[in-house]
């Protein structure tokens, strides 16, 4: 057992315990900082895992940016009084039993491919080969990944805006 | 030596199955997108852990459009979001569909 397997399962702990710390808070801002944590860890793995480019963009767009995202949200909104943390009985009990049924047949599934068990020689892409490769082989799908951006952008900014009725200005210049 | 491809692939779906949870089960419009980042970062560690195993960047490409799809995703939805929080005052799903189904205004 090598050094990078024993570093494979810290990560994996942290990862998994920080995303269940995260599912369970009530308090929304510890959620996401815990979830910051989780991300940190993915990216760790990342880099383990031979992709260390991917590593960095994990910090600096998930970690980074959309976490914050999250956190310009809970800080914005105010709620009066927090509506209770899980659905009641009738609809929780269905969601877990979805979640472990999902566990236990894709544990069955991985579990049944027999030359997955063999353990995989370490490997490293560099930035500039993967970058090259991107940009050559999937120069499109990159484009579209653009585009699909710009009307994320656009999007927001309508859903954002603050929709002014009929007021009474606007009623005011009509005639 | 690394460890096997399933130890990664049984890492990504309990982190999956623990997003898929918080989607299901919180009952709050903010943690059901953050059980949908969840998810998507399992499906990514999968892909990584899949490029690792056959010695291809393709997995690797696949994560950049995840994450390209994950910003689009949670930008929409937190503007949605906040439209629903001005429109009832809660993130509560279960308080918009009520409203909804009551005929309430745009």
């Amino acid at each position: 057992m090598s050094i990078l397997t024993l570093l494979f399962y810290a990560i994996a702990l942290l990862i998994v315990a920080a995303t269940a710390m995260a599912v369970t808070r009530r308090n929304m801002v510890h959620a996401v900082l815990y979830l910051v944590l989780s991300f940190f860890g993915t990216a760790m793995l990342f880099y383990l895992l031979g992709a260390p480019f991917l590593a960095a963009l994990e910090i600096i767009i998930y970690a980074g940016a959309i976490m914050v995202l999250f956190l310009f949200l809970i800080m914005m909104i105010r709620l009066k009084k927090l509506p209770g943390m899980f659905f009641p009985v009738g609809q929780l009990l269905p969601a877990i039993f979805i979640c472990a049924g999902f566990l236990a047949v894709s544990s069955v599934l991985v579990g049944g491919n027999p030359e997955g068990w063999t353990p995989m020689p370490a490997a490293q892409a560099s930035p500039a080969a993967f970058g090259v490769y991107l940009f050559q082989t999937h120069w499109l799908a990159v484009e579209i990944a653009s585009m699909l951006l710009l009307v994320a952008l656009v999007g927001a900014y309508v859903l954002g805006r603050r929709v002014r009725g009929p007021s009474a200005d606007t009623r005011k210049e009509a005639p | 030596m690394i460890v096997p491809l399933n130890h990664i692939l049984l890492l990504s779906g309990l982190l999956f199955s623990l997003g898929m949870f918080c989607t299901l089960a919180r009952r709050n419009l903010i943690m059901m997108l953050l059980g949908i980042e969840i998810m998507l970062n399992a499906a990514a560690v999968a892909f990584v852990g899949a490029s690792l195993h056959w010695q291809q960047m393709e997995g690797q490409a696949i994560v950049i459009f995840i994450l390209a799809v994950a910003a689009t995703e949670v930008s929409i939805g937190l503007a949605a979001i906040l439209v629903v929080y001005r429109r009832t005052d809660s993130v509560d799903p279960a308080m918009e569909a009520a409203l909804w189904e009551k005929g309430g205004r745009p």
